[in-house]
């Protein structure tokens, strides 16, 4: 279980870098990467500061993982949450943020 | 290498800017008068145990009950060794802290008429995602704290048993820092990574507990000589297998029953305290009715939705791999496990011992939150009130004027000390590169408790002799540790994440020994001792002295009879009681 980092998208700005609390995200030519995957808890934080999206985050197999990932995409009061399967299938959950859970 | 030292002069330094440590800040801020300093290894706006976010408020006094019921409940649950002061001034303080949370934003669930919705007896549904950021928000309000972020602090600067700051380094920069403080709050929270995880592969880090808190606080005041207690009571969570994601969310929400692979509910079989739980699904499992799960084929496919979405908001994983696999909770019951054993004062009674007032057994070091032992069941909410009342107590302590003198010995003798805790921190540059990367210490480290000190491999059963193997070969393991190398800060933190492990490790050990009896199934399984003992109905306490750990028995502290510390002319702790 990991993320994953498009350096397509990366734009360098460092909000990963910044809010990891493993400290395990650091710039490489520009572009950020993680420095150790299996030492990633999974707690999505940097996807939820990325602004450009330009991270996912992934179960290794050894979880269950077969290779979908896990995007988040903030727009007003709803963030989106999509999971991405290898064919391209993708299902999207909006969560409002001022709503609470059920459970 | 040799690393720039910067030097910080403050009133207050708070280590760890995670739950208790942000509330404190916030607290201090509000007053206003003194200045605060918050170092923080990571990033206080998402770091700690509540990066992802959290399920609910679990601590909190619903309508018709009273603190006592919850000091009642948490005594119960940790078959009598718990502090009942600090219990009760926890307990006290959670609804103020509620809504105060509420008032900076968090969102919690309300009926018809403006009223929280409970969950069970003592727990309110929120939205708990960005709890953390709101905590971190607070915690910057006011001008007079400052945040030091990415600074891991390793030692405290203590003088005849007074604290006078602390020393650390930068995680990126190569900067040392020498931190004088009047005064010491330690919210560094509690330690994982001592045992093999339930994932030792790639996804080793997929825990219950944040694998960066690796036991700071309780391995710089073990080594500061302070009185620690209950180490012994290990928590072990009920996860979801694999994602060991929250189990909670589904027992109470929508009321799934424990259930072995033979489709027998067998929760009721063993008890509901939290220890049974996890010894329920461990027996069940080593005596081949496995595997175990929560029983959540019967929910519609309306809640299987809305459990989806409270995952993503606490444990993204968990929905991740439901809609992954391509079969949600409705259709296939959801497999459990328990995790690898962790010290945390938060659920359990692990922590430095405190007084009611929260000051360690250091002059003028206190400590909240997970590092703060005899208060189990603290969650969010009681992680946050101990920093408010370690807040109150240090705000009485500056403005009465406790630190000590400034004197020309103390602090060349200060020096001395930060001075060779960053030569220590140089020696692992100048060491030379061998075949053993650290990577290979925490395996190491890990598989002998695993063995022998009660992991999931031993099925969390322990006895002396393993015991006291385990101590031998973790103390095989120093010189190892000694002579790694670092080649750049990173690597420095990795390595000192392994020694203050190691620190705890030793504690943990001389822990389970002395408690010769099994009072809690699976936290504490003495094999040699597999029953409970009145004899027992003490605290287990420890400190260093001249490099080894020393145990001393103390006797349990009720409601009436609040613990408060204090200090003789030679700054030595006098334990008096306030009775009330």
């Amino acid at each position: 279980m990991s993320i994953a980092i498009n350096p397509n998208k990366c734009v360098g700005c460092k909000k990963c870098v910044e809010v990891c609390p493993g400290n395990l995200i650091k710039l490489n030519e520009g572009k950020a990467c993680i420095k150790r995957e299996k030492d990633c808890w999974g707690c999505t934080s940097c996807l939820k500061e990325c602004k450009v999206g330009a991270i996912s985050f992934f179960l290794g197999a050894d979880v269950g993982g077969k290779g979908s990932l896990l995007s988040v995409e903030q727009k007003g009061n709803e963030r989106f949450w999509t999971v991405t399967a290898p064919d391209g299938n993708k299902k999207t959950i909006v969560i409002n943020t001022n709503e609470s859970n059920k459970y | 290498m040799s690393l720039e030292i910067k030097r910080i002069e403050t009133d207050a330094l708070i280590i760890g800017g995670g739950t208790a440590g942000c509330y404190a800040a916030y607290m201090l801020g509000k007053e206003g008068k003194h200045k605060v300093l918050i170092a923080e290894k990571a990033n206080i706006s998402r770091s700690g145990c509540l990066a992802a976010g959290v399920n609910a408020i679990n601590a909190y006094i619903t309508e018709g009950r009273v603190p006592m019921d919850y000091v009642n409940y948490a005594k119960q649950d940790a078959k009598g060794i718990v502090r009942e002061d600090l219990l009760l001034s926890m307990s006290e303080g959670l609804n103020e802290v509620t809504k105060d949370l509420e008032d900076h934003g968090l969102v919690i669930l309300k009926d018809e008429n403006g009223k929280y919705v409970t969950r069970g007896n003592r727990n309110i549904k929120i939205n708990g995602e960005n709890i953390k950021p709101i905590l971190a928000k607070m915690a910057k309000e006011s001008d007079n704290v400052e945040v030091l972020n990415h600074v891991n602090i390793t030692d405290y600067l203590v003088e005849n048993n007074q604290i006078y700051g602390a020393v650390g380094f930068n995680v990126d920069e190569q900067i040392a820092y020498i931190i004088k403080a009047k005064t010491v709050l330690v919210a560094t929270g509690g330690a994982a990574g001592l045992y093999r995880p339930n994932n030792p592969g790639f996804s080793r880090h997929k825990m219950w507990y944040p694998p960066f808190n690796t036991g700071a606080g309780y391995a710089m005041g073990i080594r500061a000589g302070a009185e620690m207690t209950t180490f012994e009571m290990r928590f072990i969570a009920l996860r979801c297998k694999d994602t060991i994601a929250p189990t909670g969310t589904i027992a109470q929400g929508v009321k799934a029953k424990q259930m072995n692979g033979l489709g027998e509910i067998y929760e009721t079989k063993y008890g509901i305290a939290t220890c049974e739980r996890v010894y329920g699904t461990t027996k069940e499992n080593q005596e081949g009715r496995g595997p175990c799960y929560l029983k959540t084929d019967e929910i519609s496919k309306e809640q299987e939705e809305d459990l989806y979405k409270a995952y993503l908001n606490m444990a993204p994983s968990q929905t991740l791999k439901w809609l992954e696999g391509g079969q949600g909770p409705a259709s296939q019951n959801v497999e459990i496990e328990g995790t690898e054993p962790y010290i945390v004062g938060g659920h359990t009674a692990s922590g430095y011992w405190v007084d009611n007032g929260r000051s360690t057994t250091i002059k003028g070091l206190y400590a909240a939150g997970d590092v703060a032992g005899g208060a189990p069941q603290k969650y969010v909410t009681g992680a946050i009130v101990e920093g408010k009342i370690a807040a109150q107590s240090i705000e009485s302590f500056l403005d009465e004027g406790h630190e000590a003198e400034a004197k020309a010995d103390i602090d060349a003798s200060l020096d001395s000390q930060a001075k060779a805790m960053i030569e220590s921190y140089g020696h692992y540059f100048d060491n030379k590169e061998t075949l053993i990367t650290i990577e290979q210490v925490e395996e190491t480290m890990q598989k002998l408790m695993d063995t022998y000190a009660g992991g999931i491999g031993s099925s969390y059963q322990f006895n002396e002799c393993g015991l006291d193997l385990c101590r031998e070969r973790l103390e095989d393991l120093l010189p190892v540790i000694d002579a790694l190398h670092a080649s750049d800060m990173d690597e420095l933190l990795q390595i000192y994440e392994i020694k203050e492990r190691m620190t705890l490790a030793f504690s943990l050990i001389e822990h389970l020994k002395a408690r010769k009896e099994t009072r809690w199934h699976s936290f504490a399984e003495n094999m040699n001792y597999p029953s409970e003992s009145e004899e027992f109905n003490k605290y287990v306490n420890s400190y260093m002295e001249d490099g080894k750990i020393k145990i001393v028995m103390r006797d349990l502290v009720d409601a009436k009879n609040k613990l408060v510390f204090s200090y003789d002319e030679d700054n030595r702790v006098k334990f008096g009681g306030e009775a009330e």
